[in-house]
């Protein structure tokens, strides 16, 4: 639990280690990845490859594609992933190239 | 390699039903579905909540499991976590199941793949902390989480129904920004009749109104010019109410002005699709059997046109019935017999629809964005942008795609689609269907290299 998430979770249960960027965080286990940072207080899950604008969660449902994380080198949809212990997740924040 | 019977792709209402039907009737059904748990967003995690969300979530939600239970008993073959990225002639179907590519073979194809958040594209949108109110239901059912002081905006009785629910939680949101007029609802009178003959869920709306009442929830509605503001994410809400700028302090930002038909499979397929103007988005063209112009492909749920989730489970099963029918599973004499009621149910479920679609219309401001608003959220192309193509000569969607890749990001264009072709309709005053919408093309999903290359053809594969 995070005071400065503005989510409140209504309940709990067992947690694991992750990592977010190098940070050790404890999520619920089996949880949807998504939800769980949230309710940890992160709000930026990624910055956009155009402006660089900071992007979080907004369908929750695999359509939006702004929940964008890289786990274990692929990059994924933090709504579509389950929490489980030892994931290392990483933020993507690359700009794309000039003339892409 | 084998070809099933049935492949039904999405297991929502409409998926459900038409798998167990369809099972139950003698026909070999596979099942693939995006997500952890069948129940598409309607009933997403029912099966895993806690008696304490059932209580918030209520009754309608908890209802659920009932097809859930249905289709873990049937002899169905359900693949969750199955993301589908192609369907290919004689429908051969990819997708991606467990990290690995996989194909299998189908006789005929349900798509049950449901809706999506119209967009809501209005100054602030993409900043973190503003999320569709779906995403923040879907919080709550799955996750258990609630946003503490949000602001929930648009309209729709879908924004009184997460309301409550919040209030019912114990975190009521900090305020209910409606953008419904008095001269909407005074409109939606003349389809008075039809409401009154689906009166029941009048009356939930009534009963859900009054209990934010009681909760001191404050609502303001026929607001305009609204706007997010925040620096790198949500801190307030900013609008018009009775000539009067309000301003509400807010970390998360619930948006919602109707939902609309996910239709990215079906446009791949080159499925017909036509402009209704009643619920304001395109719906593909189907007979009363959810039967598409392109053969062996049905459409059932609310990817055939919004009606919900008791819609769309007779929906399933009416498509169902037509595919049992046409592999002499069935005869028509027994098809048409078990249709009869369900068409019946079908028409009363309906009968509220005009109704609520006059009451609460699309927000007009979001329907046609100032031109310094985002309107495809990944490629960052404005309604500016958009327009200025317009004026360039650009008729259709995707011509704006070789201007700005508007519609070309990961989401592909799911997000903006209805937004980028109104804008191109009311630029050159053509209609929606004279503009046209995205050509929609595999895959439907990013797949990556690795799952391609552990593709898995599942004629004998392990899973099998």
């Amino acid at each position: 639990m995070n005071n400065a998430s503005p989510f409140l979770e209504l309940e709990s249960g067992p947690r694991v280690d992750i990592t977010w960027d190098g940070k050790p965080l404890s999520l619920p286990d089996g949880a949807n990845l998504a939800a769980a940072l949230l309710a940890c207080g992160i709000e930026v899950f990624r910055s956009t490859p155009v402006s660089g604008a900071p992007r979080g969660p907004f369908c929750m449902m695999g359509a939006c594609f702004d929940c964008l994380v890289e786990i274990d080198g692929v990059t994924r949809q933090a709504c579509m992933i389950e929490v489980k212990n030892g994931l290392d997740i990483k933020t993507i924040n690359v700009p794309r190239a000039p003339n892409a | 390699m084998r070809k099933r019977d049935l492949v039904v792709i999405g297991a929502g209402p409409a998926g459900m039903a038409a798998a167990v039907l369809a099972a139950e009737l003698g026909l070999d059904v596979t099942v693939l579905d995006e997500q952890v748990l069948p129940g598409g967003q309607i009933f997403r995690g029912v099966d895993r909540v806690s008696a304490s969300r059932s209580k918030i979530l209520g009754r309608d939600y908890t209802d659920g499991a009932r097809l859930t239970q249905d289709l873990r008993q049937s002899r169905i073959k359900h693949f969750s976590g199955a993301v589908v990225w192609a369907i290919e002639e004689n429908f051969r179907i990819s997708f991606t199941h467990e990290g690995r590519g996989a194909q299998i073979n189908a006789d005929r194809i349900l798509l049950a793949t449901g809706a999506l958040e119209r967009p809501m594209p209005i100054p602030g949108w993409t900043l973190p902390g503003v999320m569709t109110a779906g995403a923040g239901q879907i919080l709550l059912k799955q996750s258990g989480i609630v946003a503490q002081d949000a602001v929930l905006v648009g309209s729709g009785p879908f924004l009184y129904l997460i309301a409550t629910q919040m209030v019912g939680a114990g975190t009521p949101p900090a305020a209910v920004i409606e953008t419904q007029r008095l001269r909407d609802m005074i409109r939606a009178t003349r389809h008075l009749g039809g409401a009154l003959r689906g009166w029941p869920y009048l009356a939930k709306g009534l009963k859900m109104i009054s209990e934010i009442k009681r909760a001191r929830v404050p609502r303001y509605t026929g607001a305009t010019q609204i706007a997010i503001e925040g620096e790198g994410k949500a801190a307030a809400l900013t609008f018009i109410h009775k000539r009067q700028k309000k301003r509400v302090a807010c970390k998360t930002v619930y948006l919602h002005h109707g939902v609309v038909p996910n239709t990215h499979a079906a446009r791949s397929l080159g499925i017909s699709h036509r402009w209704d103007a009643g619920q304001v988005s395109f719906v593909p063209e189907l007979n009363p059997w959810g039967q598409s112009d392109v053969a062996g492909v049905f459409i059932a749920g609310d990817g055939a046109g919004i009606g919900g989730a008791k819609v769309a489970e007779y929906a399933g099963q009416l498509a169902a019935l037509k595919v049992a029918e046409e592999l002499n599973c069935i005869s028509i004499s027994h098809r048409n017999r078990v249709a009869v009621p369900l068409r019946r149910a079908l028409a009363r479920e309906m009968a509220v629809r005009p109704f609520l679609d006059a009451a609460y219309p699309p927000f007009e401001e979001a329907l046609s964005p100032s031109d310094s608003t985002l309107v495809c959220r990944c490629e960052e192309v404005t309604a500016g942008d958009i327009r200025k193509y317009a004026r360039l000569g650009c008729l259709g969607p995707n011509q704006t795609k070789a201007f700005a890749r508007a519609g070309m990001g990961p989401c592909q264009g799911r997000y903006c689609g209805l937004t980028v072709t109104a804008l191109l309709a009311e630029a050159n005053g053509l209609s929606p269907d004279q503009t046209g919408y995205y050509r929609i093309r595999a895959p439907l999903k990013p797949v990556t290299l690795g799952e391609l290359a552990a593709m898995d053809n599942m004629s004998e594969g392990p899973v099998d």
